[in-house]
Formats: C-alpha cells, sequence, structure tokens
C-alpha cells in the first residue's frame, strides 16, 4: 500500500524541516518518493507532522472500565493526533505481570488504534516493598518501570530498585513527592489554598524527593525520567542535574504549563490534579522550562474520571484531567506565548517524548514508521464535554476556545481517524 | 473567572457561602437588618412570619450543637418549618451521595439548605446543584469558612464598638484549621477594619495568610498590645499534642488568654470566642467570665444575624 500525502506543510521537529510538500509513505513507513500511489491525500493548507507521542496516559483498563475503556481512549488518542502512548501502571490490577501486560498490549493492537507502550509497575502492587520481574515484564513489552502516582516512602527500597534497574539498563520513571510532606495535601501550599481552607502541599515536597532522587541517580547511575514537574525549584535542580551529566530527562502536563493554583476558583473540582496546580511563578517557571529544553517533554497526563469522582467536594474528588485530545492545541497555546516555530513546539510531543521512549517514531524520516498527525493548525475548537471522545469529560479547560484540530491521523501507514 | 456563584444576576445574595467577596452593602444589609431582629427576640411573642410556609433543613454532615440550634431557633423564629438532619450517621453512612442525599431533600420541597460539612467547598458543589428558587446557607465547610459565624462576629463588634475604621483586632489561636477565623477577616477587611493581627505559632498559621490582609505576630504579648477586640480561637482536642504543638499546658502558657496577658489590649478590649471553650487551654476562666468577656451575647446575636441571613436569602 503506498499513500501520498500532497501539497501540506511538512513539519519535522527532528529534522529541522519546515516547507511544503509531499510525505509519502510505504509499507508502513515514510519511504522516498514513488510515482503510483494507491491512495492520495490532499493535505493542502494542513500541517502534517509526526504522529504526536504522549508520555502520560491512562486507558483505565485493567479494572477501572467504568472511568473509561480502552476502545473509548485510543479513539480519544487519535482523535487527538496521539500515535504512540506510554500508559503508566496504576491499573487494578497494576501492571505488575507479564501476564497482564501481554493482555493490554493485544487488546490495544487490536484496536489498531495508536500504538501503546506499557509502563510495568517498579514494585509488586505499587506497594514500595517487593521489586517486579522487571526483565519478564521487558520482554513482555514494558518500555520502563514507574511507581505511578504510588509513592515509593521507603528509600532503601528505591536506592535498591534503581541499582536493579540499572544493572539491566532499564528506565525507571518517577513522580518527585515527599509522601509525609504532601500528606492530607490537595492543593498548592500558598495563599489560595489557605484562602479556600484546603489542606496544602508544599512546593518543597516536590524538591526534597526530587534531591533524593537525584543522588540516588548519581549514585546508581540508573536512567531515570522524571515525571509531571511542578514546581519553579525543581526546573532548576533538572537544570543543574543535566548540566552536571546526570543520565535523567524530564517531563511536565499540559495543565501545568497553563494553569495555577487560582484557577480552582471556587473550588472547581476538575482542577485537582496530582501533583497539584501551583503558584503563577510555577507556572511561567514550567512553560519557560519546557521551551528552552530543561523540561524534554509535554504529556497529557491523561486521567479520565467519572461523574461520580468529580461530583465531589474539592478535596474529596478524584485527581486528574482528561487531556489526549488536548494534548495539540494546549502545545500550540503554549508554543505561541513563548513565541517558538512551529517545528519547536511540535518536539515537545515528537521527537523528544521517541527519544525518550526509545522509539523510531516521532519523525518523518525514510524508513522511520509511517505516523502521522494532518492537522489545522487555526482550526478554532471550544472545548465541551460532546467534543470530547474520551469517556472522561474532566477538564478544567471546559469551555475554553483553543485553536488546532487533527484532521487525519496515520498509525502504520493506515489511516486511523479522520474528521 | 465564573460569576461569584453566592449572588444572583442581579447581584443579590441568593446563598451564602462565604464572606469572602460579598460587597460591603450586603455586609450592612446583614448587619442592619440583624439589628432589627434584635428586638424580636427580646419580645414575649418571639415571631415572625416572614418564612411561613416555607422549609428550612438543616443539613450537619458534622456534629454541631450551637450552631445547628441557634439556626433551629432562628428558622423557627421566622415562622418556618424547621428539618434537623444528622448526615453524620444517617445516609452518608449509608454510602449515599452528598450530591443525592441535597437531591431528595429537594424533592420533599425544601427552600432553604442549611449546611455543615467537613470538606472545604461542599456548599458550593451543593449550590451549583440545587433548584432556583432553593438557597444555600453554609454554615461551615472544613477549614474554609463559616460565614454566619463571622457575621455574629461583626455584629457584636459593631455592637460594642460602633466603628470599625479605627480598632485593632487580634485573632489569637490556630487560625491554620479556622473556619472562623478566615470569615471575621474577610469581614474585618471588607468593612474596613484597619487593623487585623492573627496570633499564633508558626505551625497553626497558614501559609502566605499575610494574603488575606493581616498582620502576623508569634508573640501574644506584642498582638495584643492596645487591641481593641480579642478573639480567642478553640483549638481541637487532637491538635493539642503531636506535630503541631507539644502540649496544651505549653500552649496555654505561650497563647492563653489570661488576665495579665489581657491588660496589654485597652482598657476596654472585649473579649470573643466562637465557642465551644477549652478553658485552660485557650482562654483562662477568670477571662471567659471576667468583664470583658462577650461571649455569650454572642450567642444572642447569633440568632438574629442567622435570622437575618434567611429572610434575606429567602427574599432574593
Amino acid at each position: 500500500m503506498k499513500l501520498l500525502i500532497k501539497n501540506g506543510r511538512v513539519v519535522d521537529p527532528a529534522s529541522g524541516k519546515d516547507a511544503v510538500g509531499d510525505v509519502f509513505v510505504a509499507d508502513g513507513r515514510i519511504s522516498e518518493s514513488f510515482s503510483k500511489p494507491d491512495k492520495t491525500i490532499d493535505a493542502k493548507g494542513l500541517v502534517v507532522a509526526p504522529g504526536f507521542i504522549d508520555l502520560s496516559a491512562r486507558l483505565r483498563e485493567p479494572g477501572f472500565e467504568y472511568k473509561a475503556t480502552l476502545e473509548s481512549e485510543m479513539n480519544a488518542a487519535v482523535a487527538g493526533g496521539v500515535t504512540s502512548l506510554a500508559c503508566p501502571p496504576d491499573t487494578d490490577p497494576p501492571l505488575d505481570e507479564p501476564g497482564l501486560v501481554d493482555m493490554l498490549r493485544r487488546r490495544a493492537k487490536a484496536l489498531e488504534r495508536a500504538r501503546v507502550y506499557p509502563i510495568g509497575a517498579l514494585t509488586v502492587k505499587l506497594q514500595g516493598e517487593t521489586l517486579t520481574e522487571m526483565g519478564q515484564l521487558a520482554d513482555a513489552g514494558c518500555v520502563a518501570f514507574s511507581q505511578a502516582n504510588v509513592a515509593l516512602r521507603d528509600t532503601q527500597v528505591l536506592w535498591r530498585a534503581l541499582q536493579y534497574a540499572a544493572t539491566f539498563g532499564f528506565s525507571v520513571w518517577l513522580r518527585v513527592e515527599d509522601a509525609w510532606l504532601a500528606k492530607n495535601g490537595v492543593a498548592h501550599d500558598g495563599d489560595v489554598a489557605t484562602r479556600l481552607g484546603l489542606p496544602g502541599i508544599p512546593a518543597f515536597a516536590e524538591t526534597i524527593a526530587l534531591g533524593t532522587l537525584l543522588e540516588l541517580v548519581r549514585a546508581t547511575r540508573a536512567r531515570v525520567h522524571v515525571c509531571r514537574l511542578s514546581s519553579a525549584g525543581a526546573v532548576e535542580m533538572m537544570r543543574a542535574a543535566k548540566k552536571e551529566g546526570l543520565p535523567v530527562s524530564c517531563d511536565v502536563g499540559v495543565h501545568y504549563v497553563h494553569l495555577c493554583d487560582r484557577d480552582i476558583g471556587f473550588f472547581d473540582a476538575n482542577c485537582r490534579l496530582d501533583p497539584p496546580l501551583r503558584s503563577q511563578r510555577d507556572r511561567d517557571a514550567l512553560a519557560q522550562g519546557l521551551a528552552d529544553g530543561v523540561i524534554d517533554s509535554l504529556c497529557s497526563d491523561h486521567t479520565p474520571v467519572d461523574e461520580d469522582g468529580k461530583h465531589l467536594p474539592f478535596g474529596e474528588a478524584e485527581a486528574g484531567a482528561t487531556g489526549l485530545e488536548l494534548l495539540l492545541p494546549l502545545a500550540l497555546k503554549w508554543g505561541a506565548a513563548r513565541k517558538l516555530s512551529l517545528g519547536q513546539t511540535l518536539s515537545r510531543i515528537t521527537c523528544e517524548p521517541a527519544r525518550i521512549l526509545g522509539t523510531a517514531s516521532g519523525r518523518l524520516a525514510s524508513g522511520a514508521p509511517a505516523d502521522i498527525a494532518i492537522f489545522d493548525p487555526q482550526a478554532p475548537f471550544r472545548v465541551s464535554a460532546e467534543a470530547l471522545k474520551s469517556q472522561g469529560k474532566n477538564t478544567p479547560f471546559l469551555g475554553y476556545e483553543l485553536q488546532g484540530r487533527v484532521r487525519t491521523t496515520i498509525v502504520a501507514g493506515n489511516v486511523v481517524y479522520e474528521a | 473567572m465564573q460569576r461569584d456563584p453566592q449572588l444572583n444576576a442581579n447581584g443579590e445574595l441568593q446563598h451564602l457561602l462565604s464572606i469572602e467577596g460579598l460587597p460591603r452593602e450586603i455586609l450592612l444589609q446583614i448587619l442592619d437588618t440583624a439589628e432589627s431582629f434584635a428586638g424580636v427576640t427580646e419580645r414575649e411573642v418571639k415571631k415572625v412570619p416572614l418564612l411561613r410556609g416555607k422549609s428550612v433543613f438543616n443539613l450537619f454532615f458534622e456534629p454541631s450543637t450551637r450552631t445547628r440550634t441557634t439556626f433551629e431557633i432562628a428558622a423557627k423564629r421566622l415562622s418556618a418549618d424547621v428539618i434537623n438532619l444528622n448526615i453524620a450517621v444517617s445516609s452518608a453512612t449509608k454510602g449515599e451521595s452528598l450530591l443525592d442525599t441535597v437531591a431528595n431533600l429537594s424533592a420533599m420541597q425544601a427552600d432553604i439548605f442549611v449546611v455543615r460539612h467537613g470538606s472545604s467547598g461542599a456548599p458550593f458543589l451543593i449550590a451549583r446543584h440545587v433548584k432556583p428558587h432553593e438557597h444555600v446557607v453554609n454554615a461551615g465547610d472544613g477549614r474554609h469558612a463559616h460565614p454566619t459565624q463571622g457575621l455574629l462576629d461583626l455584629f457584636t463588634i459593631r455592637h460594642y464598638k460602633k466603628d470599625f475604621s479605627k480598632l485593632a483586632v487580634a485573632i489569637v489561636g490556630d487560625v491554620l484549621h479556622s473556619r472562623v477565623a478566615r470569615s471575621l477577616i474577610h469581614g474585618l477587611t471588607t468593612l474596613g477594619a484597619p487593623e487585623v493581627r492573627v496570633i499564633g505559632p508558626q505551625t497553626l498559621m497558614p501559609s502566605g495568610v499575610e494574603a488575606l490582609g493581616v498582620r502576623v505576630f508569634h508573640d501574644m504579648k506584642a498582638g495584643l498590645k492596645d487591641a481593641d477586640v480579642v478573639v480567642m480561637l478553640r483549638l481541637q482536642n487532637e491538635r493539642m499534642r503531636g506535630p503541631l504543638l507539644p502540649s496544651a499546658q505549653e500552649y496555654f502558657m505561650h497563647y492563653g488568654l489570661t488576665i495579665d496577658k489581657l491588660a496589654l489590649a485597652r482598657k476596654d478590649a472585649i473579649v470573643m470566642h466562637p465557642g465551644p471553650m477549652n478553658r485552660g487551654v485557650e482562654i483562662d476562666s477568670s477571662v471567659a467570665d471576667g468583664p470583658h468577656s462577650v461571649i455569650l451575647p454572642q450567642v444572642t446575636f447569633g440568632i438574629a444575624v442567622r435570622m437575618a441571613v434567611m429572610s434575606i436569602v429567602a427574599g432574593n
């Protein structure tokens, strides 16, 4: 099957290309030019870019099918132009056994939508006590190991887990939040939480945990990806760690470069997120850190929550927001605010996360997997429950006017979504 | 940012959820209305027919004696039917959700929901889901707000001091967990009190509290100096000994209000407490029962203030 995408503005952040032209696809890969395509897509006036790669999207299976199903969320992914996604292990049961990982991959593959990269649990049942069989989980398809949002309190176990992962070259992806300092907290510890009477999580809950983790990386040389930074202090620590040459990378969730604790307004439970939205200063430091490259990647941190989980007082509401379908428009909004080129903007959701994930996708080079998003960067989009394919309608951006609509999504050369 | 959910499209009080954000005019309207009701409570026949035929549901998800009782008395003096629900020992323990509980009561023709809940913001959630003719009055939510207590505190201060514009008010104790303190601070700053102080150890001060417009003191003597009004906050039993404080005795030593410490305030200072008091922990009996104390009048004023709030929201 030969596919020609013609006349589009081809933006390939990995090579720096940004020019009107054609993209050729043959046998599921980007190819050199050919003369007789089996199918042609006219992308005139649209952007043709590598499909987006999301380093954190919860699909809610197994265990939380009432919140979302693999099918609903995979439809949401491709509607958002996301062609590869990594899913955290906090399912029920958690992804701590090869059989579970294998089944998830098969079920995802059968849906023929986006590529799913499971992240295995670092410890059995995410309980922070016993290491999982990382070797067998990796064989089953896990690309990294993580505790998802479950804190690993025991630093002895953390140290050993990093040593073990480093022995075999596995990547460890970790959130950083000191569980004691975050205990009972539901919002950033600052004047907004004080006003609203919400128990706070201080920013130093993040920097203290990050300090511990970086010291352990220094000792073990484990490859560590730090997930969902939320504070200005953590951005500066990551800057220094990278300068020092530690094998670390990091990402930020798409909400954190746009929102801050003030957006909680009158107790909007859609702003109940983990980590919490912090101050305006933190938000600006995160947006800038992502622009200057200290933060490698932008992810949706897609977490569909059912209505019952959000129709609760703020502190009792379940944390998380839906995000797969907002990744592109919110990335574009961030890039525009920082005056970045389209290529620079898209790099944070294409080639940069691809590097962290260790995949060959995320680029339009000849021979790369033909995972492609074709989108209209100016198309207006009013965020509403009806407009979202995800089963989760929970987002602080409800009612926002955003720009950027995906028209066609291609995975391995096959059209998996058309608007 | 959405419109303040406690005001209707005409800017009138639809619900009373928080003192924060309420215009000065509405605060004064409530205080003036309460003034007019203060007389009713002294009459032999203590009833006015303003809420005749209306139903007031007292929805208490947290235990309360004083607040619930004064709301009940206030509603009855307005001739409303009052239904008390102690949810802490009924539906919630059966797993019914907050909104389901409210929807069921709404089906029983409620007009006013008086809500106390342990989670900050719970009355806002309820207010977003009630019918247009129904009103929500916050009777205390988590650490967030206790607006009728704040209003009765303001009423008490105005009663004794007349004018807010020259007052120094000192609020002493567990500000971190206190919805009473937050509501009073917002009320005082809105009505123009020039100096609002909060006094307590760092462990009981919420971060960024200065942003509410207060000065923070850790030394009680410095904080009480020349104060016109001293408001003592209740210290919950479970917080007297643990990571926040070493013991009730040591707390009393530093922050308990004694006659000696009170002598640093102005001679005509009044002493307030939202109750229930821990004698010998935050306040010495000689002060609680002494000439500066207006703690019992506060309770009486609370009835008039709650009558005012319910009659105003029901009329809008």
